[in-house]
């Protein structure tokens, strides 16, 4: 009963946030609003027993990309772009688009066949610890995707310092 | 217990929201936390999935997620930061050199 309430309240919140998150006209409103996003999502992966994930959700989108956003939108003056209209010409496609979206997604839903129930019980878990759990899955079954999210990762770095570097000239 | 379609329903108009946020906006900062939120709706129901199947693929394929989306937003990013150089504008339908 108290697990329904507590996914109640950060759901509810959730969605909230992010409805003003796409509706502000102030970027760093949105940016302000994501992060309270982020922390509630944090409390959903504690209600699933993920604590690793919810840790890791506040250290890397709470501290590291939203501070990105943040340096990025006091570099820039945005003081004109506050004033212009907000939305495309034809927004109200996009409400039909989500709409159609919501819906193929709910009659999926309908079809849904859960997969066979693993081995990864609660118990075992609890007694390995899940960050234990989390890395035994990952540099076993999953090492060949954590290598490519590697290369991933070093093309980002590489990139960014290209498109930085082009200023220079 | 929370039923497992209250995190289905939750992922999906998280992600709906985003969506709405990406194709409606024409700020390009809005639209890349736009694409942040849908990032989000897809782990929680990866996060949600891995917890009812007791497998915990869903957790790992999570942490790659949040990897993507952190070289996302990096890429991204130098990218605005570039735009409003020459642009000194970041409102998408103002940046109209291609003339598609």
């Amino acid at each position: 009963m108290i697990e329904k309430a507590f996914f109640l309240y950060f759901a509810f919140a959730a969605v909230a946030v992010s409805i003003i998150t796409v509706t502000r006209r102030n970027v760093m409103h949105a940016v302000l609003c994501m992060l309270l996003l982020f922390f509630h999502l944090a409390g959903l992966y504690l209600l699933l027993n993920a604590e690793f994930l919810a840790a890791v959700q506040i250290i890397i989108y709470a501290g590291a990309i939203m501070v990105l956003f943040l340096f990025v939108i006091m570099l820039l003056n945005l003081r004109e772009d506050v004033k212009k209209v907000q939305y495309g010409r034809l927004w109200f496609v996009g409400v039909i688009v989500v709409c159609g979206i919501l819906l193929a997604m709910a009659g999926a839903y309908v079809f849904m066949v859960p997969g066979q129930r693993s081995d990864w019980t609660i118990g075992r878990i609890v007694a390995e610890t899940h960050t234990a759990a989390i890395g035994q899955v990952l540099y076993t079954r999953y090492m060949f995707p954590f290598e490519v999210v590697s290369l991933i990762l070093l093309v980002a770095v590489i990139g960014a310092i290209v498109l930085a570097k082009r200023q220079l000239k | 217990m929370v039923p497992l379609n209250w995190y289905i329903w939750l992922s999906a108009i998280l992600f709906c929201t985003g969506m709405f946020g990406f194709i409606t906006r024409r700020n390009l900062i809005i639209m890349l936390l736009s694409v942040e939120i849908m990032f989000n709706g897809v782990n929680v129901s990866l996060a949600a999935f891995s917890h009812y199947l007791q497998d915990a693929a869903g957790q790992v394929l999570v942490f790659i997620v949040i990897a993507v989306a952190a070289a996302e937003a990096a890429i991204g990013l130098a990218l605005v930061i570039l735009l409003f150089r020459h642009h000194e504008t970041i409102m998408i339908d103002e940046i109209n050199e291609m003339k598609g």
